[in-house]
């Protein structure tokens, strides 16, 4: 089967300031699989992802080079639209953040942002995507509440469902269990297994077993370096670097 | 059994302990023994001349000299001037707390200046204020108003709100920014519905502290409202206010207009309280959603 590349890294180098956050990355990440970077922390995985929606901005020092294609449309171009491609990508980060207002506006604020005014629509987007994160059943009686109130793995969940709700194409994860017990990691891999029918998935983890569990692809970075990329299989049953290898044996962390 | 003896160092402690404990305690009792003595100073003094036709008749023929009438004249002057000088303060406060937190990239040294700008504003003493604000007010061609003690009020009242606000605003997570960028938000949006509501209790709490110190001040409006025995009915009139009344009924040598001085002063304090429950009120209901 002939797979479409999604995004397209070329060549892409992070500075912050003197020091080299990434160095040279060339990567396509491939549609509708689920790409797990992994990688020892402080090499480089959450700026990569952070690159991907324009969150490491070319600012306060910050110098990025290289090209990031989405779509075929380069997202560094500095005539492109910065809000246009950030739509195009949904957020969960490690430790959720659910905006101060109720459960209903979290998920309505992207909605509203990019023009929806219909209540009755903004009413059906916001149970269609609660019900798409599996979080409808529990908080459809108290839509009202302040979304502070829910549990830190329900409010991973509502900030799975708001990221859907402004209808991305791509869902980036950054390491978005690290926050939550057992039973919700368990629920948030589940869902993000299920959404690479529809959407294409990048999930930064330090977990290994997680990115057993979900990967369709492997990206393995270490110190800035992008070493290894793959199908999951092939890179876990015969990584071809020795770094690689030793890094999912546990020699190197 | 026998206790082992307690070794010397704990015995230090202990009464390291206990002095801090008692220097703590004495603190805060002289503290609120001064609050309390000023208040009951205030009413104790005030009281007898305390009447309904004090807040609700302006000076009558010969009140100065302890005849008819009331303040009606400053209390009105005082809650205009006041919520005029802190709108006026809001409008120019809440965008540079936007814009040093928000829009200016972390390192910036424009935002670094303006903090310190605020801190250094925050020291000048009110008169220099009064005396600034006569130079605008002059210069503008205006004459002791109004409107020329609602701008001297507010420049007074700016550095206050703007450092108060935005001690609150540096709390907000830049998490939580970035979580409105990556749905789409510009920063305007993101300023305004998530950083604003986050620390919309803040904010408003750095307004209730700036109408506090703009309502109580006196040598800020002494040029620049000027003071009139009517009640304003213009911006480019002369107003009456409380600070000023208290200062002018002090001054005379008739006991009962001084003891007319000390009722404006616990006016003047029953309405910075009474502002000060109703903020509280409405802060409790806005800290609903913040996170």
């Amino acid at each position: 089967m002939e797979q479409r590349s999604h995004i397209r890294i070329q060549n892409l180098s992070v500075f912050f300031g003197r020091q080299r956050a990434l160095k040279n990355i060339t990567i396509d990440i491939l549609d509708k699989k689920i790409t797990v970077i992994i990688g020892p922390s402080g090499c480089g995985k959450t700026t990569l992802l952070k690159c991907l929606n324009r969150l490491v901005e070319p600012l306060d020092g910050v110098k990025v080079s290289g090209k990031i294609f989405v779509d075929g449309e380069d997202i560094y171009d500095p005539k492109m639209e910065v809000t246009h491609i950030r739509k195009k990508m949904g957020l969960l980060s490690q430790k959720p953040q659910v905006l101060p207002m109720s459960i209903y506006d979290n998920v309505a604020y992207g909605p509203r942002l990019h023009g929806q005014k219909n209540k009755k629509k903004l009413g059906q987007i916001v149970e269609h995507y609660l019900q798409m994160a599996k979080l409808w059943e529990e908080v459809k009686d108290r839509l009202s509440e302040p979304a502070s109130r829910l549990s830190v793995g329900q409010q991973q969940r509502l900030c799975l469902a708001r990221g859907l709700a402004v209808e991305p194409e791509i869902i980036l994860g950054d390491e978005p269990t690290s926050a939550l017990d057992p039973q919700s990691s368990q629920n948030v891999e589940k869902r993000l297994i299920e959404l690479k029918n529809d959407y294409t998935v990048i999930v930064v983890t330090h977990i290994l077993r997680q990115a057993k569990r979900i990967a369709d692809y492997i990206a393995f970075l270490y110190m800035g370096e992008l070493i290894e990329h793959g199908p999951a299989e092939d890179v876990f049953a015969n990584p071809k670097e020795p770094r690689t290898r030793a890094y999912l044996t546990g020699e190197i962390s | 059994m026998r206790q082992p003896p307690a070794p010397r160092n704990l015995r230090r402690r202990k009464i390291e302990e206990n002095f801090f404990r008692v220097l703590m305690a004495t603190s805060i009792l002289i503290v609120i023994a001064c609050l309390g003595l000023i208040v009951g100073t205030i009413i104790w003094k005030g009281l007898p001349a305390l009447s309904l036709s004090m807040i609700t008749e302006t000076p009558k023929g010969g009140y100065y000299l302890g005849r008819e009438g009331g303040i009606l004249n400053a209390i009105v002057g005082s809650l205009y001037l006041a919520s005029g000088a802190t709108l006026l303060a809001v409008v120019f406060s809440l965008p540079i707390v936007l814009f040093i937190n928000v829009y200016a990239r972390k390192t910036s040294r424009l935002a670094t200046w303006t903090r310190f700008s605020f801190d250094v504003l925050w020291g000048v003493p009110s008169i220099v204020y009064g005396a600034f604000g006569f130079i605008i007010m002059i210069f503008m061609g205006l004459r002791a108003s109004l409107l020329a003690g609602i701008i001297t009020v507010a420049l007074l009242e700016l550095p206050i709100m703007s450092r108060a606000m935005d001690e609150v605003i540096r709390l907000v997570p830049f998490e939580l920014l970035e979580a409105s960028y990556s749905l789409g938000a510009t920063k305007l949006e993101t300023a305004l519905k998530v950083v604003v509501r986050q620390s919309l209790p803040g904010i408003l709490t750095a307004i209730l502290i700036a109408f506090g110190r703009g309502i109580g001040d006196a040598a800020s409006v002494l040029f620049t409202a000027g003071f009139t025995d009517r009640l304003p009915t213009s911006l480019l009139q002369p107003a009456a206010t409380l600070p000023l009344a208290i200062f002018f009924q002090l001054g005379t040598p008739f006991p009962e207009v001084q003891a007319r001085a000390y009722a404006s002063a616990a006016l003047l304090t029953g309405i910075i309280l009474l502002v000060s429950l109703l903020a509280r009120g409405l802060i409790k209901k806005y800290t609903r959603h913040v996170i």
